[in-house]
């Protein structure tokens, strides 16, 4: 079974789904930053098999992205994890269903 | 000189804003002012020629050319009695006044008005004109809503709805002919209602209509006289004695100025109802005196039938057929005399009225009896006045009435012939006054009466005076506005 | 001499009138000063009267006049001026001769007045007024100073102002002669229309000269009863009589200068005056105007002279008598008797002002007693005043030969029987001859002769007499009337009220002898003829006939009222009472004319309040309608449009609203579901 971009697409699709019905479905904070880590390294991932299956894959550009996305999610994550500390603080209370100040 | 009638017009704004700038004697100011203009009339007359007929010290401005609005503003014989008049009337006013709360608003007010009066019997352009004359009346409205007696809210709101209404009908009339004819000058239009261009068809009714209701409100006119007695009983002395003495001037000045000569053919049709409205003026209204038991009120309702002596006069001249030309310098000669005193005599009725009021609080025709014990001389003076009113000869009163009664006649006899049943009805109003104030035993209110004080006096000599004196040597007064008699009775015959 | 008095003829008025305003601005208190102003004014008026008075007897048809300007209106000069002429002469001379005894008379008579100097301003003012009325030589003058002795009958007849029937009696004098100078006002423009001047002679162009007169024509006659009218108000004529027997509410003196010398002459003279409209186109001497004049003449006449039968106020019998005399007078114009006329004004001046001063005299001695059944017997208490009332009453009754009434009253009767349409007036006036000789006897009786009557009052004693008296005289003749005054208390007047009354009545005999038909001086002068003397024209059928009818008037009164109580009332008591009550004409104006005009009144009154100014309410209310119809379109559909449209946009904008949940994953699904439905599309698309 050789590895082609068909099945890096599908494993990539799986995980973002993965972590849609993770940040959709848990009601903790934590859990949905998870979530949105999971799909962000899907979408890494479907960066670095575009750039292997691309018609150049000597250039480093799909590695490159793909290390300032991680970055980004470290930082996102970072700032994520700051924010719900101090939802936490301010509300005692980590469950996104009673936060509901934005609405309308 | 001819600043000095836009001067005459300034002085007392400029009065209006001094009274109200600075926290005293308002009165004090007011009456400086009134010097100023009594000075300024004074001058005018000195300086106008009295052997010319025509407009004299005009003076002409650019204003709004669009809708051809000027100012220009000039006196013939006509506009200067009035003027004359207006001077008179006001510092008598202002001294008749007790002073009020707020007085220095009430003087403001005054002066205002006063101001507006020179405009509107100067003004010889019509929007001009019509400046001043809705000018005055937001200040009369005004003097009565704040100052007046009982019922001012109500006496207030009709006044000025009732006068509004015609002026907004007249205004709109104007508008009318404006469009139609692009001038607004007086002169112009009496030239274009001579050649019979100046409307033609329906349209000529309805500005006729809409001129005529203005006028005849303001008059007034019967029937157009039911805001009077409200208005003129409810209104404090000073302001009554203004509004019959000049403001009620304003009505027939208009009916000489603008009704008369713009629509001769109308008023010559509608001539036997016209003579008939005033003629119901003349005997109806002393008639519903008599059932008065308000002295005010009365002296009100006398007021519309001397009023209705003018408008005899000026429909006699205009409304009929054959006319000859001495018996209409005589109606219209007669009809100057009444303007001015009636606007004497009946301002100084509203003053004694209003002493009885100031002193006793009382103005029924019951609350008083046998005063002649008490104040003889009171009932002395307020007796030349009646006099005079009702047309006692050797007193102003019977100069004007009798030379209506003359040109009218010969016009019109038989309309004349019952209108001098309004003399009677008059003596029988005034026969009455005097015996229940003057006569009979002296009841309770006039135990403590005053007679006249010093400085009432001051009010009631000089006026008594000038009635006596135009009584017997009128022709000072027929001097200033003969060649104006004769240039009119030309225009309109 | 002669024209300096005609140009300056202003002056005779002009006195008395600023005597009157002097006296009026002096102090209540300067009662002499007032007292002697009066008088001097009156003295120099009879001066210069006389002085005016003595050109007219040089030239037979003496008249000059003197015309100004008095004002221009336009280019019109309206001019009026004054005239002498033996009319006006005699009147002046007559009424300043008068007035002048009324004056001094005043002085006794109101001499506890407390507006003494008032009452001699108001007597002062309408001698002036009167004294413009004869010199005047234009309409208009002369109705300003007719309105001007009207205004001073209202002044004298309220004088007592604090008495109610005064000042209504006052009114009721102006009222009702103001209504008879309607007619004379309009009749003044009419004829002022017509011939196009008031002057009466102008050289020519007067319009009582021949081009006026042309000029008036046909309609001289509406204009000749037009200008009667005045007269009918101011000379007491019925149907305008009643305003006359109520001014004796006036103190006595004005009584009797108003229903003597001036006021009710007045009446007479301007038809005198303005004779040429009267007889402008007559027959024969005949017109429609004249005999409307001698109708009402002698309708007054007999009517007053029958109520004067029943009357018992003693000043009320002489003024129906001075009504029943003017209507004689008119009488006397009417048939053309002009000169007779004049010569019965001028000498009924003088006894009726004797009459009048005569009954004050009784009055003021009997402490303002006015009922003559309270009389009787007066003659030896006042036999002064006795003596000159029997002489005013001789003039009066109309007996010949030494008294002027009974000449003139002669001369009147004979132009009478000389009249073309009809006998009846001259039957219908000796008819008057009898009772006007029947009532004055009737009061000579009541009055002086017999005994004092009221002896009621003769048990109160003299101490309390002099209270009541002390009362009356000092603090106000008008308060109410006690019955405390005992008649024998009763005293002769002072000197200064008996000397008037003999200077009167010494007039009125020595005027007779100017009336006699032997030398009838003054007919020819008021004629302008000269005077012829012939005694055989002294004896004639009618002056026996009319002789023999005042001695049986006379003598029937004796008989009659020898007996009092009053026969008449009690033979006829039905009739009685009708004189009495003046016939009920007062209470039949009352019923109609008065209560007509009341309702007119109340009715002018209440068509103002409730249906003009219902009108004008009713358009208000048209306006108010329209404005709560307005507000109401506005409210209900302008307004409910838009609030409509503001409330669907807020449900839209709720419902939106609902989607922000504030739930971060609601929304993250949303995206998610977005994201989905892109890829759909896009695969769907291609």
């Amino acid at each position: 079974m050789t590895p082609t971009l068909q099945l890096f697409l599908i494993i990539s699709t799986a995980l973002f789904s993965i972590g849609l019905l993770a940040a959709l479905s848990r009601r903790h904070a934590i859990f949905i930053l998870i979530g949105i880590e999971l799909m962000l390294a899907a979408a890494n991932l479907n960066f670095i098999a575009f750039w292997r299956f691309s018609p150049e894959p000597h250039q480093p550009t799909g590695v490159l992205v793909a290390i300032f996305s991680i970055a980004i999610a470290a930082a996102e994550a970072a700032v994520g994890l700051a924010l719900v500390i101090a939802i936490y603080r301010h509300y005692h209370t980590t469950s996104v269903d009673k936060l509901d100040q934005l609405k309308g | 000189m001819a600043w000095l009638i836009t001067t005459l017009i300034v002085a007392p704004v400029v009065g209006a804003f001094l009274v109200g700038a600075m926290r005293n004697y308002a009165r004090s100011v007011a009456l400086a002012f009134n010097l100023i203009t009594a000075i300024g009339a004074f001058l005018l007359w000195r300086s106008f020629d009295c052997s010319l007929s025509g407009l004299q010290l005009v003076e002409r401005h650019s204003w709004i050319p669009a809708i051809g609005a000027e100012y220009l503003v000039g006196v013939d014989g006509l506009s200067l009695l009035l003027v004359i008049l207006t001077s008179l009337v006001f510092p008598f006013a202002l001294l008749a006044q007790s002073r009020p709360a707020g007085d220095r608003g009430f003087c403001a007010l005054m002066l205002i008005m006063q101001a507006a009066l020179y405009g509107t019997f100067t003004a010889q352009n019509f929007v001009l004109w019509f400046l001043f004359y809705e000018m005055s009346l937001i200040p009369a409205f005004l003097l009565i809503k704040i100052w007046g007696g009982e019922k001012r809210d109500r006496a207030a709101t009709k006044f000025f709805l009732y006068t509004f209404l015609g002026s907004v009908a007249m205004l709109l009339a104007f508008l009318g002919i404006y469009f139609a004819k692009g001038t607004f000058d007086f002169a112009g239009l009496g030239e274009l209602a001579k050649t019979g261009d100046l409307l033609t068809g329906n349209f000529t009714w309805l500005a006729f209509a809409g001129i005529f209701l203005g006028l005849a409100v303001k008059v007034p006119l019967f029937p157009f006289h039911t805001w009077l007695p409200d208005a003129y009983e409810t209104a404090p002395t000073g302001v009554s004695m203004v509004l019959t003495g000049a403001l009620s001037k304003m009505g027939v000045y208009g009916f000489i100025r603008l009704l008369l000569p713009l629509f001769p053919n109308e008023i010559k049709i509608l001539g036997p109802w016209l003579l008939t409205l005033a003629v119901c003026s003349i005997v109806i209204a002393p008639l519903a005196a008599w059932a008065q038991s308000d002295l005010k009120r009365m002296v009100a309702y006398l007021s519309i039938n001397h009023l209705g002596y003018c408008m005899l006069g000026l429909f006699a001249v205009t409304a009929t057929a054959a006319r000859p030309l001495v018996e209409m310098q005589a109606a219209l000669s007669g009809v100057f005399m009444q303007i001015f005193n009636h606007g004497i005599t009946a301002a100084a009725l509203f003053y004694f009225v209003g002493l009885l009021e100031q002193r006793r609080g009382l103005r029924g025709i019951d609350d008083f009896g046998g005063l002649m014990q008490r104040a003889p001389l009171f009932c002395g003076w307020m007796s030349v006045a009646m006099f005079s009113s009702l047309g006692l000869p050797g007193l102003n009163g019977f100069i004007g009435e009798f030379l209506i009664f003359k040109g009218s006649f010969a016009i019109a006899a038989s309309f004349t012939a019952v209108a001098v049943l309004g003399l009677l009805f008059t003596a029988i109003v005034f026969m009455r006054v005097m015996q229940s104030l003057f006569s009979g035993p002296l009841i309770e209110t006039g135990v403590a009466f005053a007679d006249l004080r010093a400085n009432e006096k001051w009010v009631v000599v000089p006026v008594t005076l000038l009635m006596f004196a135009i009584g017997i040597v009128p022709q000072f007064l027929f001097n200033i506005f003969n060649s104006t008699v004769v240039q009119m009775a030309r225009l309109f015959s | 001499m002669s024209s300096w008095i005609v140009t300056n003829l202003w002056l005779i008025p002009a006195v008395p009138l600023g005597a009157s305003f002097i006296i009026l601005s002096l102090v209540n208190s300067r009662r002499r000063t007032a007292a002697a102003l009066a008088i001097i004014g009156q003295i120099v008026a009879f001066v210069f009267a006389i002085t005016a008075f003595l050109p007219t007897l040089y030239l037979p048809g003496f008249r000059a006049i003197h015309n100004f300007t008095w004002f221009t209106f336009g280019d019109q000069a309206l001019r009026i001026g004054w005239m002498l002429d033996p009319l006006a002469a005699a009147m002046m001379v007559m009424i300043t001769l008068v007035g002048l005894c009324i004056f001094v008379f005043s002085v006794g008579y109101m001499a506890d007045d407390k507006n003494f100097s008032r009452f001699f301003s108001y007597l002062s003012f309408f001698s002036g007024a009167m004294l413009g009325v004869v010199i005047a030589n234009s309409l208009l003058l002369l109705f300003v100073s007719w309105e001007l002795v009207g205004l001073a009958s209202y002044l004298l007849i309220g004088f007592w102002i604090e008495r109610p029937s005064a000042a209504a009696a006052a009114r009721k004098a102006f009222i009702t002669t103001r209504i008879g100078d309607l007619g004379f006002f309009l009749g003044m423009l009419w004829l002022y229309h017509n011939s196009g001047t008031l002057l009466f002679y102008d050289q020519g162009r007067g319009c009582l000269e021949n081009a006026g007169l042309l000029a008036i024509g046909a309609s001289a006659t509406f204009i000749a009863l037009l200008i009667f009218c005045g007269a009918v108000g101011k000379s007491g004529q019925f149907p305008l009589h009643v305003w006359l027997p109520d001014a004796m509410e006036g103190p006595t003196p004005v009584s009797a200068l108003i229903h003597a010398a001036t006021m009710v002459a007045a009446g007479v003279f301007l038809v005198a005056r303005v004779y040429p409209l009267f007889s402008l186109g007559a027959v024969n001497g005949v017109t429609p105007s004249l005999t409307v004049v001698v109708s009402v003449g002698v309708v007054t006449a007999l009517m007053a002279s029958l109520i004067a039968l029943a009357q018992f106020d003693i000043k009320r019998i002489l003024a129906y008598s001075t009504v029943s005399q003017l209507g004689l007078m008119m009488v006397s114009l009417g048939v053309g008797g002009v000169a007779a006329g004049i010569m019965h004004l001028i000498a009924h001046g003088f006894f009726k002002a004797l009459l009048f001063l005569g009954a004050g005299s009784v009055i003021h001695g009997l402490h303002h007693e006015q009922d003559i059944r309270k009389m009787g017997g007066l003659r030896w208490i006042m036999p002064v005043t006795f003596l000159t009332y029997a002489i005013g009453m001789m003039n009066l009754s109309g007996v010949p030969f030494f008294f002027s009434g009974g000449w003139t009253k002669e001369e009147i009767l004979h132009s009478t029987a000389h009249w073309r349409v009809s006998p009846l007036p001259h039957y219908l006036m000796l008819a008057g001859v009898i009772l006007t000789a029947l009532y004055m006897t009737r009061q000579i009786i009541y009055v002086f002769l017999g005994s004092a009557r009221n002896t009621d009052f003769q048990s109160v004693r003299p101490a309390e007499s002099h209270s009541a008296e002390a009362a009356t005289t000092t603090e106000n003749i008008s308060v109410v009337r006690t019955d405390q005054r005992p008649v024998f208390h009763a005293h002769e007047s002072p000197r200064v009220m008996t000397m008037p009354l003999i200077v009167l009545a010494l007039c009125s005999i020595l005027f007779a002898f100017v009336l006699t038909p032997a030398w009838p001086w003054f007919h020819a002068y008021l004629n302008g003829e000269p005077a012829r003397v012939d005694f055989t024209l002294l004896i004639q059928p009618m002056l026996f006939f009319s002789l023999a009818l005042v001695a049986g008037g006379i003598g029937l009164g004796w008989l009659i009222y020898r007996r009092i109580p009053d026969p008449l009332a009690r033979a006829r008591p039905g009739l009685f009472r009708f004189l009495e009550n003046k016939m009920w004409v007062d209470e039949f104006y009352e019923q109609t004319v008065i209560t007509f005009s009341r309702i007119l009144a109340r009715l002018a009154d209440w068509l103002d309040r409730y249906f003009w100014d219902g009108l004008v309410r009713l358009f208000a209310g048209i306006g108010q309608a329209l404005g709560v119809l307005s507000k109401g379109f506005d409210d209900h559909g302008i307004n409910a449009g838009v609030d409509e449209t503001m409330s669907g946009t807020r449900g839209f904008g709720r419902l939106i609203a609902a989607a922000h949940s504030g739930q971060i994953q609601t929304y993250l699904g949303a995206i998610a579901i977005g994201m989905l439905l892109l890829l759909v599309l896009y695969a769907w698309l291609g």
